[in-house]
């Protein structure tokens, strides 16, 4: 067998690393959301651990209601969740376009907290259970470690998503325009672009999102009104660690944080809250901007 | 300190002659129990607006007045931090004339309301909180712990999973007052049956993914998983248990502590079979039956046994002024153990000189879906665990003030 490292057997170091990047998939979706937010609107958006949650009761309703299951839900969240965070963007967000960052931020932490005291009001906070689809019942026994098919699936989900957003944004006409709208959306809007429209478009998107997240998240934790609370604050750190508004950082940083968090479980779970904090204090020290942020 | 109690229920049954004729002897002309709670967060289903609701419903069962003054709730969302709990607690002993605190969810809220009470001789009815250190060590003369403890989880669903050949444990506990008191006494009633624990992990509370932990707890080898934690940390880490083939590979999941809640959030397709430790479920006799329907007809969900235990423990406190003639802290507590509990939730319940309320305890298994009839029909009773077996005797505790 393996010599031990730092005293624990490989498998279970191994196990860990694996585990760390699953739910390093998670922070990189929802702070690539955040990100993408940030970057187009200039928005500080709390509400996004909300609409990460408002994700996962959609599928929960969808299934519960309509009969629609897992994959369905996949597709179909994401756009009403979008379609939600459209509306909030046309109607809330835009009249606070040429104010302070800390309205956008003092208005959807509002929203997060109407959202959250809401479902804890009509579905108690312990939450609704969400089966695992079918086919991804089960798991594979990798030597080191039992993996669920479904925390597979995860990851494979989550990358393909993140790679498709940055095609979106650095490779596509949209993209471009999206990018152009940040730098300078008076001239963009003079060339007959329709910027608010697209600002409207982006933050749906960011939204979109956190409810595929979302989604992704309701058959391993329990669908419930707090699940986003949590989670929320991490994904701040990561997207602060990586750069507000970089995409690239924001996918990076987040799977690196996930295996950090991951490690720091084995070697010194009780830290395993605050250790991402505490390397955005030293990066934050270091490099003010973020890890790939743009320095002002 | 028995001595003492002896002597004022003493003075406290002579006070009680003398206010059968003028019932006049309440502080400020009210009697005023302060609900402090999780209103929003994490153990807010067990506990929170439905324990309000259950002290309410005492408050309108007794008729609204004892001794001829008025009977008053407050509550507050402690939000689960001992520095809220303690602040709204002193303020409202110092200016908004409370009487008793109750409730009290999460130890570490509870031990903080303790010291308050102390301070402000005031009587606190501890029913949310689990931990036996609040009749051992931080025990205080004018508490009652009402409904349950780790010691009487750890007797309770412990001993019989050890002695079903379960002998080596693996703690995945919360990193606080209470996970750690859970490990501790369960930890004892595993080595004293003969069986070892091979290690623990203690995880943040709250927590969300559990699956390093499980994956820990796998790797130890160990026959039985302890879950030394609550509410949405227990019914994810049983979540994850399962996903990670845990129960595939032939280890067993003891939930140490898990409420009917937790239960119906989870589903029985996932919860089956749990053993588990319970001081008081819904469909167990007539009264309970009716009781627990008088509470779901207000709130839409069966009562935990923390919301039984308010109702109870108020209903006790409420007939213990009555009979103590006074709401004066020393008459009504020396009362409160004076007389006996019997209602629909507990059969000659006792409270002792540490506080510690016994009653009988009920080892549980979640049924099947197949064995449920119905929404919130989850639990067949294993077994009676007598009070004296589940909380120990008075002798065993450690509290200074016994």
């Amino acid at each position: 067998m393996f010599a031990d490292i730092f005293g624990f057997p490989p498998q279970v170091l191994f196990g860990q690393l694996l585990l760390g990047l699953i739910n390093g998939a998670f922070y990189a979706v929802l702070s690539l959301g955040l990100a993408v937010i940030f970057g187009l609107l200039n928005i500080v958006n709390f509400a996004h651990g909300a609409l990460y949650m408002l994700g996962a009761f959609v599928a929960y309703f969808l299934l519960t209601y309509g009969g629609i299951g897992y994959w369905g839900a996949l597709i179909l969240a994401p756009i009403i969740v979008g379609a939600f965070g459209a509306l909030i963007e046309r109607f809330l967000l835009r009249r606070l376009s040429g104010v302070d960052h800390l309205y956008g931020l003092l208005l959807t932490f509002g929203l997060a907290l109407i959202l959250e005291g809401t479902f804890v009001k009509f579905f108690g906070a312990s939450g609704k259970p969400y089966p695992t689809p079918a086919g991804l019942q089960g798991g594979v026994n990798l030597g080191f470690m039992f993996l669920p098919w479904y925390r597979g699936w995860v990851v494979v989900a989550s990358l393909v998503v993140c790679l498709a957003t940055w095609l979106l944004f650095e490779r596509t006409k949209i993209g471009a325009y999206l990018r152009a709208g940040t730098e300078n959306p008076k001239l963009l809007q003079a060339f007959g672009v329709n910027v608010p429209f697209l600002t409207t478009l982006a933050y749906g998107f960011g939204v979109g999102l956190a409810a595929f997240a979302g989604v992704l998240a309701a058959p391993i934790t329990q669908v419930g009104p707090l699940m986003g609370s949590n989670l929320i604050i991490i994904v701040f750190a990561v997207v602060v660690i990586g750069g507000m508004g970089s995409i690239v950082g924001a996918v990076v940083t987040g799977l690196a944080m996930g295996v950090i968090e991951g490690l720091t479980k084995v070697f010194w779970p009780e830290a395993s809250a605050t250790v991402i904090f505490f390397v955005m204090a030293i990066v934050l020290v270091l490099r003010p901007a973020g890890l790939f942020g743009k320095t002002a | 300190m028995k001595v003492l109690a002896r002597l004022a229920a003493g003075v406290s049954a002579a006070a009680c002659l003398a206010a059968a004729a003028h019932a006049q002897d309440v502080s400020d002309g009210v009697v005023k129990v302060g609900i402090l709670t999780d209103m929003s967060g994490t153990y807010s289903d067990l506990a929170g607006p439905g324990a309000v609701t259950a002290a309410e419903m005492a408050v309108a069962d007794f008729g609204g007045k004892v001794l001829g003054m008025p009977i008053e709730i407050v509550s507050a969302d402690h939000q689960n931090k001992a520095d809220i709990a303690a602040n709204t607690a002193r303020e409202w002993g110092d200016n908004e004339k409370v009487d008793a605190f109750a409730e009290l969810v999460t130890t570490s809220t509870a031990l903080a309301v303790y010291e308050i009470a102390n301070q402000q001789h005031k009587i606190a009815l501890v029913s949310g909180a689990a931990s036996s250190p609040l009749t051992n060590d931080k025990c205080i003369p004018t508490g009652v712990h009402y409904t349950y403890n780790t010691t009487a989880l750890a007797n309770g669903t412990a001993k019989a999973v050890v002695a079903e050949g379960g002998d080596t444990w693996f703690f995945i506990t919360a990193d606080y007052a209470f996970g750690q008191a859970l490990e501790a006494d369960t930890t004892k009633v595993v080595e004293a049956a003969g069986g070892q624990v091979l290690g623990s992990v203690k995880h943040p509370f709250p927590n969300q993914d559990f699956s390093s932990f499980v994956l820990q707890a796998q790797a130890s080898g160990a026959k039985v998983i302890g879950l030394a934690n609550a509410g949405a940390d227990t019914t994810n880490a049983i979540k994850a248990a399962k996903e990670f083939g845990l129960i595939q590979g032939g280890q067993q999941i003891a939930a140490l502590l898990m409420f009917i809640t937790d239960v119906n959030a989870l589903g029985l397709d996932t919860a089956q079979g749990i053993q588990l430790t319970t001081g008081f479920y819904w469909d167990m006799n007539d009264e309970t039956r009716a009781w627990s329907q008088k509470f779901f007809d207000k709130t839409g969900k069966m009562p935990t046994m923390v919301q039984a235990g308010v109702y109870s423990s108020l209903m006790h406190y409420f007939q213990a002024i009555e009979a103590a003639g006074t709401d004066e802290t020393d008459a009504v507590m020396a009362k409160m153990r004076e007389m006996p509990i019997n209602d629909f939730f507990a059969t000659n319940g006792k409270i002792r000189t540490d506080g510690r309320m016994v009653h009988d305890m009920y080892l549980v298994q979640v049924k099947t879906p197949e064995e449920s009839k119905g929404p919130w029909d989850y639990y067949k009773i294993i077994r009676t665990i007598p009070g004296d077996e589940a909380y120990g005797t008075l002798d065993e505790s450690t509290c200074p003030t016994k």
